[in-house]
Parts: structure tokens; sequence; C-alpha cells
């Protein structure tokens, strides 16, 4: 398959705010947290790849730095064979046609000033696209194709005047626009109740079809990341653990964070319920993340190595990579 | 066999607007029992929310209960004078929020939050006795004793949830109303809390009516599940009648669109269309408009609510 | 009457342009409104009368006021109200009341003028600094906490010294004390609003920083600073009026409500109460008109938006 995104050796530090207590007496180092440690992958066109984990893991900063809506502090980013990690401003506004995101929250991702119509037209005027009837005519196609009918209608709604699942919809809207070929989903369907989560996953299978995209679906949620990816990568605390296609990660999972969170996912049926015990403690500080490996105080097969040194990604079978030095 | 501990009458919750009359909880009944762990699901609006927290008279203005009763060992809770009811808050009946950062003062330590408990309800003797008590009620919940000592923004979310827990089991009330407690836990974390309540239930026979809209967090937990839709419930069976075999469409709707990790689904169901009105709602069921097998008669008048098989009760047409 | 109105509706499709139509919609669409917004609906309302009324006599002096502002020949001199003078006259014979009607031209113009010129600078200053942030804030932010901190009056009593009389430089002198007061407002609600999620959405989608601003961040901020607008010209009159007061800015031709308060002065010990009653009755009611039209766009406009 052909590569869409490369990325390598991606690091993100963010530096602690210190107090002026600190600044003043104890002359403390500045302290950074490190919400992206070193990850590398590729996704592949036409493909959707999942990065899963919980809070701290990393995934919505990846994401962001994909885009470029935040400076990595380094590492490159490939984007179809070209490194866009270091490219001018101008250049890197006409890339967002192609790259595009879909936020959390679609209510505070909308303008409450813009009608819809104004907002998914924008990216076509902001871009030099369209413009005027033009851009009308394609903003109102877009609508039509992710259900947001009545169109001509709901062009001149505002955003709190529409549902949740249509507010989304809008969002995706906007996105899709522009044509892009690369689509970055931070938790699109978090907010949303569960029936709308069904009707927006289905939309995101059907447009993927229908426009040829590519998408990084960042999620906390393992169930619908299996619903949806081809292939996914788990997080934790700033690093990749494992990374595999679905059904390696899902059904051979490696390491023992996998391992525990998608014992911990709660599954739809009472008849199937968790017997096994859960790691203990919660996830540490990524400010001062334990040494070696950084699941190790609360991995129930850790031995001394993994006290120190980082453990590689190292591959299982073709394409399934584990972050753990234990044996399968 | 297993005694009814909370009976809901035919309970109406109403709040009056500027723009007319939310009918959020329409006539409303069913029991729990001693022991088991009930799960409120539904979607938002679907009233829920509003339905756990009349059950301590915690309605914001200007809500309020418009008809029916709810009754705690025979005891109707609406009719109960302030003193009366200030003895039943927390000590028999107690209640966890969901977000625990925000239901916690950050003022107070931990000990004083317990203390305040303990005072309001006159079983506070004097410091060491509380605290011995507070501590053991943390390590009844997997908490060091030695974080009494500590600020609410001193604790990571699945802590402070589990302070809650906390607060609300220091009097050993009877039952414990859980509203969407996981919303803002992670994954691994919500595990183990769901594990906590198993525990409770288990170990202390206490009785948890579990208010969420994650079916798969409640289908871990449950005895009993009610689906809520349009301020009405619409299915109420066990847990495993309910996912087994549902009988309401939106329930068997509901089910279809969680995607479930053990299982490879090709596609999920969707249902479209919006929940409605409930300031006009509709004279027959709220879910006519929105049902695949919805007929003239479902909307027009609304189905009753009927115990079709065994354990089983729902108000569809289609069962009559 | 009404039938013929009825059937006007429904066959006439111009009927619904039709005088009685409109009257009649606009008086439903008012009760309706009253039901929604209480109270604070109708401050407005009278705010809005006041102001148009007044507004009507700045431009159009003339076909009210019975004689010119500085005819001196209008009347007995010093004669209190009567049918002849509706307010009296003053010391030089001169008409309060067309004094009271052509000064509304001078106060209305330049309180809506200064605030103009207020908003027009302290506005944009305020996007910018609230959006780019560093030096440039730090710089901007000093300036006008400085400028702030002096009490207005006085601030303006040293610009108008400073500047000497004239239209122009009062205009300049009171609107230099409200640009701090947009230039804070707007800094503000830029600061939070920049990390709203619509605004991370725009930059990705590419947009330039000025469309962020301007076409993402301002739209939400118009709302209050459309109340601040109107608040501040309630300000900006009385600001005037005392300016004038004071003598300082306007020269003696041009009828101003201020100066002729402080003339009215003079006379009160002598049992002449009209010559400055009517003119500090109408600087009350004109700037009370404003407040009560930015009280009541305050009430009407942020619950909407909180009540989403």
């Amino acid at each position: 398959m052909e590569e869409l995104i490369r990325v390598t050796n991606l690091i993100k530090n963010f530096p602690v705010q210190k107090s002026v207590l600190d600044m003043l007496f104890s002359g403390k180092k500045q302290q950074y947290v490190h919400a992206v440690d070193d990850v590398s992958f590729s996704i592949g066109k036409g493909e959707v790849l999942g990065l899963a984990g919980e809070s701290g893991s990393g995934k919505s900063t990846t994401g962001r730095l994909l885009l470029r809506l935040l400076e990595a502090t380094s590492g490159s980013i490939f984007y179809d064979g070209r490194d866009i990690s270091t490219i001018g401003k101008e250049e890197l506004r006409r890339l967002r046609m192609k790259m595009q995101v879909v936020f959390q929250d679609p209510d505070s991702s909308l303008s409450p000033r813009m009608t819809v119509g104004q907002a998914i037209s924008d990216p076509l005027r902001i871009q030099g696209l369209a413009s005027g009837a033009e851009a009308k005519r394609r903003a109102i196609q877009i609508m039509e194709q992710v259900g947001l009918t009545p169109a001509e209608f709901l062009y001149r709604k505002y955003p709190h005047q529409l549902s949740g699942g249509q507010t989304q919809r809008v969002v995706l809207a906007r996105a899709l626009v522009t044509n892009p070929e690369f689509v970055v989903a931070d938790e699109p369907i978090a907010m949303a109740d569960v029936s709308v989560r069904a009707l927006i996953l289905e939309l995101m299978k059907q447009l993927k079809r229908e426009f040829n995209l590519t998408y990084l679906f960042i999620t906390h949620d393992l169930a619908t990341a299996k619903y949806l990816c081809d292939r996914i990568a788990i997080m934790y605390l700033g690093r990749i653990v494992e990374i595999g296609t679905k059904d390696q990660v899902f059904r051979t999972p490696h390491h023992p964070y996998t391992k525990a969170l998608l014992q911990a996912v709660p599954v739809p049926d009472p008849k199937e319920r968790r017997k096994d015990a859960l790691p203990r403690g919660e996830i540490p500080s990524a400010v001062n993340p334990p040494p070696g490996c950084h699941f190790h105080p609360r991995c129930p097969f850790a031995i001394d190595p993994c006290r120190s040194g980082r453990p590689p990604l190292r591959e299982l079978s073709p394409g399934h990579f584990s972050a753990c030095i234990l044996e399968p | 066999m297993e005694k009814t501990i909370l009976e809901v009458k035919d309970l109406s919750i109403d709040y009056p607007i500027s723009i007319g009359t939310v009918h959020a909880v329409r006539n409303v009944s069913f029991t729990l029992h001693k022991g088991e762990v009930l799960g409120l699901v539904g979607e938002s609006g679907c009233g829920k929310s509003t339905l756990g927290l009349s059950f301590l008279r915690l309605l914001r203005a200007p809500g309020r209960v418009a008809g029916g009763s709810i009754e705690f060992e025979g005891r109707d809770i609406m009719s109960m004078k302030t003193e009366e009811l200030r003895l039943f808050r927390g000590n028999k009946m107690a209640m966890v929020f969901q977000n625990p950062l925000t239901s916690l003062n950050p003022l107070m330590r931990i000990r004083d939050h317990f203390f305040e408990t303990l005072k309001v309800h006159n079983v506070f003797t004097n410091r060491t006795e509380a605290e011995k008590k507070a501590g053991d009620v943390l390590e009844r919940l997997g908490i060091d004793r030695q974080r009494l000592h500590e600020y609410p923004h001193q604790m990571s979310g699945g802590m402070r949830q589990r302070i809650m827990i906390g607060l609300g089991l220091i009097l050993d009330p009877e039952i414990l109303i859980a509203d969407e407690p996981t919303t803002a836990l992670d994954v691994i974390v919500e595990a183990t809390f769901v594990d906590l309540l198993k525990l409770l239930k288990e170990e202390y026979n206490i009785s948890i009516i579990l208010i969420s809209h994650n079916l798969a967090m409640v289908a871990e937990i449950a005895n009993r599940i009610a689906v809520m839709y349009g301020g009405k419930i619409a299915e109420i069976g066990t847990a495993e009648q309910i996912f087994a075999e549902p009988m309401h469409p939106y329930t068997q709707g509901l089910i279809g669109c969680v995607p479930n990790i053990n299982v490879d689904q090709e596609s999920l169901v969707s249902m479209a269309g919006s929940p409605p009105d409930l300031v006009v709602p509709p004279p027959g069921c709220p879910f006519a408009d929105r049902c695949p097998k919805g007929m003239d008669i479902c909307r027009q008048k609304m189905p009753p609510m009927k115990e079709y098989r065994a354990n089983q009760q729902t108000a569809c047409w289609l069962y009559e | 009457m009404s039938d013929r109105m009825n059937s006007q509706k429904i066959e006439d499709p111009k009927a619904k342009y039709s005088p009685a139509y409109t009257v009649s919609k606009f008086f439903r669409w008012i009760s309706k409104s009253n039901k929604t917004y209480g109270v604070e609906w109708w401050i407005m309302i009278v705010g809005i009368f006041v102001i148009l009324m007044i507004t009507y006599l700045a431009i159009f002096p003339g076909t009210v006021a019975p004689f010119a502002p500085n005819a001196q020949d209008s009347g007995p001199q010093l004669s209190p109200p009567s049918a002849h003078n509706i307010f009296g006259t003053d010391n030089l014979n001169r008409d309060v009341f067309s004094r009271i009607i052509w000064g509304s031209r001078t106060i209305l113009g330049v309180a809506i003028s200064a605030a103009l010129l207020s908003s027009v600078i302290g506005i944009p200053l305020g996007l910018i600094s609230g959006y780019v942030g560093g030096v440039v804030d730090r710089v901007l932010s000093l300036i006008m906490d400085s400028v702030y901190a002096f009490p207005g009056l006085i601030l303006a009593i040293a610009f108008a010294a400073m500047l000497g009389p004239g239209v122009i430089n009062i205009t300049l002198a009171v609107a230099v004390i409200y640009i701090p007061t947009y230039f804070r407002l707007v800094r503000g609600q830029t600061l939070q609003l920049k990390e709203q999620l619509y605004v991370e959405a725009a930059r990705s989608i590419g947009a330039k920083q000025g469309t962020i601003l301007f076409r993402y961040i301002f739209p939400n901020i118009i709302a209050t600073v459309v109340v601040v607008f109107s608040l501040n010209i309630a300000d900006a009159i009385t600001t005037e009026a005392a300016l004038s007061y004071i003598g300082l800015g306007l020269p003696a031709g041009i009828p101003d409500w201020g100066m002729d308060l402080s003339l009215g002065k003079s006379y009160l010990p002598s049992g002449v109460w009209w010559m400055i009653t009517y003119p500090g009755l109408m600087i009350m009611l004109l700037a009370l008109g404003f407040t009560m039209l930015g009280e009541g766009l305050a009430e009407i406009l942020n619950p909407r938006l909180l009540e989403k």
C-alpha cells in the first residue's frame, strides 16, 4: 500500500509552568511534560489508523502535531513523500486543503455567530477555491452528501438551532468541502449520544469510500476503534506500546498494557462479564514518568530489565510491533 | 424472596419554564429490590438524571414532582418533613455525582469532607473516631488512609470518584444512586470503579441505581435494567433479557448501536431522527415516529406498560 | 374593516406590507417579546424611545423650536415659563426651550462621535493585543492601563485644556478617555475566545490571522461591545456636559446644555430656576435613555447567548 503519512521520532515537550516561588528560591530545573515521546508510525493511503489510549497518552497531541497545529519539539512528518515539518506558513496553508481535522466537541468547533452555510463554505473562500454562488453550490452539495437535508433550509441556520448529530455533520461537511485526502478525527463521537454515535460512525465509513479518504482516528474507546480502524496503535504516556492490524492487536495483543486495556473495555453483554484482575495504580504523571518501560510499576509481569532502558518497538510478526521485552 | 426497598409509582416530573412546561418524566413506575443493581439507561433528554435527582428531592427549581410517589420501605419520600428528610439523605440513600472535581470543595481536606457529613447527620463524636471511621471507609475503597490529609486537587480523577463513594458510604446507606459516575474517567479506572460497585453490592448488600448512557458499562454489573425514552420507561427486565431478547424497538435499536469489542460487526444499527419535544409530547408512544415497526395506533395512543414475559415489562403495541 | 383586512391578507400578496398589517404585526411581536423577555425589554424600549425623540430634535430642530437658539429677542429677559416661552427665557432674552432643542444636536453629536472614535481605535487594538500577545500586548496594556487609571473627568479636563476650544477638540478629549474601556473589554474577550475550539478549527482550515480575528473572533464579541457602546455614549454625554459646565471647549455661540447649566447656576439665587433645571433634566434624560438601552441590551443579548 502506498504511504500517505510517515512520522519519525516525533517529540513534543511542554514546559511546566513554574510558580514564582520556584523561580525565586529553588532554582529548580525547568521541568517538561513529555506529551509525545519519540513516536514513529506510518499511514497508508485509504487506511484508517486508530490511535488509542487513555488520558495523558499523547494521542490528541500527536494528532495536532501531524497537522502542525502544534509545533513539534523535534522529529519529522512526511506527507505524500514530502517533509512537511519545516515548510513555510504559506505552503502549509495551502496544504491545509488536503489535511483536515474533526474535533471532539462539535458545538465548540463552530463559531456561534456563523451560519451553517457560512461555516461550511468558508474553507473554500479561505483557500481561494471558490466564492459567492459557486461556494454556496459546493457547500450545498457537501451538505447533501453528509445527510444535512433539507440543505437549503439548514444552510441559513445557526449551530445552536441544530441537534447534536447535525452539528457534527456540519463539522464533517466543513472538513470535506475542500476535498481533502487526509482527515484527523479527534474523538469525534465522544460527546454524542449513543444512537448518534452509530450514525456518525456509519457516515464516516461511507464518506471514506466516497471521498477516498485516509483517517487518523484518535479515541479512548477501543470498541469503536475496532469497528472503524484497519490498523491500531496503542499509546501510553507519550509512547506507542503496540501497533498492528486490527486482528493482530485485538486477537493477539502482546503488550501487557494492551491486554489490560482490552480487558477493561466493557462489553455490552451481561453474560460476558470481566473476571480477571486489572492493573493496580493509576496513570503516573507525564512530567516524571517511571524510568525504563513506563508501564512497569503497574505491570503484573514486570521483571528487573523493565526498570531501565526504554524497550524498543520490536516486530513480533509482519506489521505487528510491541514495546515489551517479554516473549509472546 | 427479594425485598422491595424502593418503589416508584406513576411518577411525573415537570419543569415549568418560559416557553412552556417540560414534561421530563412521565408516569414512571418501577421497583428496586434489596441488594440489586438497577441500571437506568437512556440517551440525553430521556429523563434519567431528573429521575435520579428526584429520589433525594434534589430537583432544582423550577423542577417539581407533578404526580405519583416514591416510597422508601413504605415511607413516602415526597411527604417527608425537613428533619426527616435530612436524616434520610446520606443515611438511607446517598448519591454519587458525575464530576467528582466539582463536587468536592477544593478548600477542604478530604477528612474535613467526611467530618462535615458526619456532623450534619449528628453522628460526629470526636475527631479521632471520625478519622478512624473515614479511614476505614477509604481502605474499603482501596485508598491509603493517609490521604485523608490531602486536598482534592492532589488526587487523580479515579481517586476522587472513590472519595465521593466514600462520602456516600460512611453512613452505611441502603441505597446508592450513581449518576453517570464514570463519564469523566479513563477506561481502566472506569473498570476499577465498576469492580468497586460490585464489591459494595456483594459484601455490603447495598442496592444501587446506576444511571448511565454507557450500556456496556451497565451490562457489566446490573441485575436489572430500565430503558428510558422520552420521559417514559420503554422497557424493564433482567440484564440478560434486555441484551439477548429486547422487546421494545428502541431497546433493540439501542443495543444494536453499541460496538462490541468481542464481536466482528459489519455495521451498526442507525436510528435516524431525534427524541420528541417534551414540552408538547406526542399523545402516543414517544418513539413512534422513529420506530421501524411503528403503526398508526402507536402515534395516537400511549401503550400500557405490561409484563408480557416473566420479569420483563414493556410498553409497546406490538405485544398487545 | 377587519374583514377586509383579513381577505386582503389571504388574497393579495402585497397586503403583507400594507401599513395596517405591519402595525398589527409589530404589536404582536412586542407582546410576544414581552412574554419572553420581561421587564428588561420594556426598559430598552423606553430608552430607545427617548433616544429617538431627542435624535429627532437634534436632526430637525427647526421643526420644533419656535425661536433661534441665539436670538436675543425671543421674549422678556429672565421671564419664567409661559405660553410664549415654554421653558422661560435667560439673561440674554434667549428662549430656553429653543436652546434646549438646538443644544441636543451639539451634545448628541459630540457624545456619539466620541464614542465612535474611541471604539474605532480601542476595538482593533484590543483584538490585536489579545490575539498576538507577547511584547505588543504588554506595551499596549501598559499604556491603556495607565490611561484607564486616571479618573475620566480629570483626564478629559486635562486634554480639553491642552487642546483648546472647539467642537473637534472636545470630541477628541472625550474620546481619549474611553479608548481603554474598549481595549480592555475586547482584549479580555479575545484572550478567552482565542482558546476556543472553533478558532483552532479555523486555523486548521488555513485561515490567516486577520480572517480569524475579524470573521471568527469579532462577531462573537459584538454583543458585549454594543452594550458597552451604548453605556459609553451615556457616559460621554455627562462628560461633555461637565466639560462645558466648567467652561472648557465649546465656543460661546454654540448652544450647549452644559454651558447653559453653568450659566443658570449664577441666576439661581435670584429665584430663576428654569435656566438651570431644564438643561439639567435634559442631560439626565438623554444619559438615562442610553443607559436604559445599554442595560436592556445587556439583559437581552447575554441570556439568549447563554440559554442555548
